[in-house]
């Protein structure tokens, strides 16, 4: 097989701190190779040295049979690198067309563009991955999935060598996760090679042909997927033995313990628009329910309901017995609180402190005429920097200087600060480096156990079925099953979903 | 982001604090050329007269800068000045004005304060309430404000002769401008609630990121309105000053351009056009370096036009200086 990529002993630091020290991965034509490390490993450092946004201190770089010095986005793509981002770098209010030909455009007498060849070549390109959608309509108008395929197809049009996928599934549902693998094994099959950076690691196993695994700035291991195992993925990210994690337990959660206490809330029959139109669940004191399904299936809307977000339109909720507050604030004021799955669009505040953002929703209770009480406020934060172990240099620091679990664990304090009979957690561990992830997944157990009441959203099955008492399974904005722990395993909630599936399909 | 070691030499680090305090070092170049090249500069007339002047930009500014810190920006505070100014004089020269003279002064003073106070809140509640983007919501009061205040003077310049009102601009408390010393009042006031108060912590969260802000129980609609009502309050009360100034109130010119100067001072002192930072003391640094360039230009001969380049000049440097800042 011949290599199309070889970075080699890269180095490189930021302002002393090495990010990258020694770091190296090989890709060969045609193949889809994974990059996985948790947070902080040099993941991302390691793709921005790949396209030129960060220049390399040391080490070499072979492109396609050449050295390449790589010094420049510009450079990356005129090698042939294309780099499909998260966050995509497109014109949501331009056609599909505009946006697929951008600065190719067909030209007619040199000065206009030729729309009808314009929109031709578009199909044409967007048929090679069977995408069949109106090329005219502002690209906007289509779904993440959609919009994902689209950049995916713009690079390989410009003749990209190499793709890199940074979490391209994470905002996608499982349909559309489906497409987008048969796109990547299509790129495959043309001899396109494709860098795969992914969290879940089940999807590497799927799509992916060789791993490297990096760890602390370093490679620590090349291996072939078919050839491995998930636990020894996980061992090699850690830098632990397999043995000791399989005794652990992959989570930190004990389900099916508690005892059914009062009941803290009730929603019956609740709808608040087209993706949320019936919606069943009881939560106790001391109880951990689970709302399960795929992405789109009406978890986050059913948090929003539940949290006063979003209006509803049809149905009831109660709290302790009286109807629920219709407003965030209200709803705090009452005893609930809200993770947010998206931690950086609705969580934090980058440019405020640890502090500040920590202690954003307890400010009226620690108000004492519209004054902020400086000193409780210091102590508390210290309190929860300790209880949870965030790694900050002090209070100050500004949030988004703190990497991912540590954000998370901020925002999970500043819930815990209101110390709320209810907590809603939208996906607490996404995104977040597997030990971060543990001693999060401990913290919700303590609350829990204190005689609280958790409704806790997760897209990792296993975290779901080990962590909740019970599980109301979503399908489409509606209940379809509850299922109850102790008994729960991953088979029976893949069932529950799989049923339905059939059943509408 | 991280700065590699080579250039963590002296002259990185000159560069460094240069820029972190660009505002008081251009400052302190104004003062020297000023020194050097301007005929009785250092003189207590020119402070008094700079003193007098750059009040209300400060004034402005500050308010200003509340507005922009939550992500917003307000068009029409040189509008309610002039509506501010308009009025005044209309009530303390009318026949109740002149039947009761401290009733008088006192009304031509509240009277405008409430008109622009209610301007902010339609300013707030437009913003707010309607969600209209603030450039346009402001767009308003910004075209038919002044439009208001000429209908109400005919357009004619009102010249007056009321001791009283126009201690508001040419008193002095221990020989130093009274409207110096209430910018200093109203900084501290602010200062204190941006800082210290609950209202202050959320104008920045909301500036920082207001989805967020909301879903941790900020009462975004409230505090929306309440920073553009400051604003249209201190833009009120700096169009009194203006009118007491020159004890005459002249609808057409009265806080013309205003809205510029008050947005360059606060981008100058430091404040973020997206939101989240609201610098008090910066917005009050800007508007002293705006006012003493102005200044500058006039007593050193150089056309009125020329100084609008200059001001140009500045808000650009300021600008760039804030994009190195991030970077």
């Amino acid at each position: 097989m011949a290599l199309l990529l070889e970075m080699n002993a890269i180095q490189k630091s930021f302002g002393g701190v090495p990010a990258l020290s020694g770091a190296s991965i090989e890709i060969a034509q045609g193949e889809v190779h994974a990059l996985i490390g948790q947070n902080g490993a040099g993941k991302s450092t390691m793709i921005k040295v790949l396209t030129g946004v960060y220049t390399r201190d040391g080490g070499t770089i072979q492109f396609n049979g050449a050295q390449s010095l790589l010094n420049s986005p510009r450079e990356a793509q005129a090698a042939g690198i294309a780099t499909i981002y998260q966050e995509l770098n497109l014109v949501p209010l331009r056609s599909v067309t505009e946006n697929v030909i951008m600065g190719y455009e067909p030209k007619r007498f040199g000065a206009f563009i030729n729309w009808r060849e314009a929109h031709r070549r578009t199909r044409a390109i967007l048929d090679r991955f069977g995408i069949d959608i109106d090329v005219r309509m502002p690209l906007g108008s289509y779904s993440t999935a959609i919009q994902q395929l689209v950049a995916i197809a713009r690079a390989v049009s410009l003749d990209a060598k190499l793709v890199i996928m940074d979490e391209p599934t994470s905002s996608l549902d499982a349909s559309e996760v489906k497409t987008l693998f048969g796109v990547v094994r299509g790129l495959r099959d043309a001899g396109v090679s494709v860098l795969y950076v992914s969290h879940f690691l089940d999807e590497l196993f799927e799509i992916c042909d060789r791993v490297t695994t990096m760890r602390d700035g370093e490679t620590v291991d090349v291996a072939t997927l078919s050839k491995t195992t998930k636990l020894d993925l996980i061992a090699g990210m850690l830098g632990r033995d397999t043995r000791e994690i399989a005794q652990a337990g992959r989570t930190e959660f004990g389900g099916g313990s508690a005892k059914e206490g009062e009941v803290l809330m009730t929603a019956t029959d609740v709808a608040t628009g087209p993706r949320l139109s019936k919606f069943d669940m009881t939560l106790h004191k001391g109880e951990v329910v689970g709302l399960g399904g795929l992405l789109g299936a009406g978890r986050t809307e059913a948090a929003r309901a539940l949290f006063g977000v979003d209006a509803i339109s049809r149905g009831h909720v109660t709290l302790k017995g009286a109807t629920a507050p219709c407003k965030p604030a209200e709803a705090i004021a009452a005893g609930l609180g809200y993770l947010t799955e998206d931690r950086k669009a609705e969580g934090i505040i980058p440019d405020m402190s640890v502090r500040e953002n920590m202690t954003l929703a307890l400010l009226p209770k620690m108000t004492k005429r519209g004054q902020i009480d400086r000193a409780a406020e210091r102590k508390i934060v210290q309190h929860y920097i300790d209880a949870l172990g965030i790694k900050t240099a002090n209070m100050e620091q500004p949030i988004r200087e703190l990497s991912g679990g540590n954000q998370q664990k901020v925002l999970l304090a500043r819930w815990l600060a209101i110390e709320p009979e209810i907590l809603i957690l939208d996906e607490p561990t996404r995104g977040v480096d597997v030990g971060a992830k543990r001693e999060i997944q401990l913290i919700i157990r303590e609350y829990v156990d204190r005689g609280f009441g958790v409704v806790l959203i997760s897209s990792e099955f296993e975290e779901l079925v080990e962590g909740a008492d019970r599980i109301v399974v979503l399908n489409e904005g509606r209940c379809i099953a509850e299922l109850k722990n102790p008994g729960i395993t991953e088979d029976k909630l893949v069932q529950a979903l799989a049923h339905i599936e059939k059943v509408t399909a | 982001m991280s700065i590699p070691h080579a250039e963590q030499s002296t002259a990185g680090s000159i560069m460094k604090m240069v820029r972190a305090n660009g505002g008081l070092v251009a400052l302190v170049v104004i003062l020297a050329f000023n020194v050097i090249f301007t005929p009785n500069f250092l003189q207590l007339q020119t402070l008094f007269v700079n003193i007098s002047q750059v009040a209300t930009i400060a004034i402005v500014a500050m308010g200003m800068t509340l507005v922009i810190a939550t992500g917003g920006i307000d068009l029409s505070v040189g509008a309610v000045m002039a509506l501010a100014g308009a009025l005044a004089p209309l009530i303390f020269q009318s026949q109740f004005g002149i039947d009761y003279p401290a009733l008088g002064v006192a009304t031509a003073i509240v009277i405008p304060m409430l008109v622009a106070l209610a301007c902010g809140l339609f300013n707030g509640l437009m913003v707010a309430k309607l969600h209209v983007q603030p450039i346009i919501a402001t767009l308003i009061l910004f075209i038919s404000g002044r439009g208001v205040a000429q209908v109400l003077t005919n357009g004619n310049l009102q010249t007056f002769n009321n001791p009283a009102f126009s201690y508001l601009g040419t008193g002095k408390i221990l020989g130093l401008p009274f409207q110096g010393w209430l910018t200093v009042v109203i900084a501290v006031i602010l200062f204190f609630v941006i800082s210290r108060t609950i209202f202050g912590r959320y104008v920045l969260a909301i500036g920082g990121n207001e989805r967020a802000a909301q879903l941790a129980g900020g009462p975004v609609l409230r505090v929306k309105v309440g920073v553009y009502v400051i604003c249209g309050g201190l833009a009120g009360l700096a169009g009194l000053i203006v009118v007491a100034i020159n004890s005459a109130s002249d609808a057409a010119r009265n806080g013309n351009l205003m809205e510029l100067d008050a947005i360059a001072a606060a981008v100058v002192g430091g404040a973020l056009l997206q939101g989240g930072r609201a610098p008090i003391f910066g917005a009050i640094l800007g508007a002293v370096i705006i006012q003493l360039v102005k200044y500058t230009l006039l007593a050193n001969g150089v056309a009125d036009e020329v100084a609008l380049i200059a001001k140009a000049a500045i808000i650009l440097i300021a600008v760039y200086m804030q994009q190195a800042r991030k970077e």
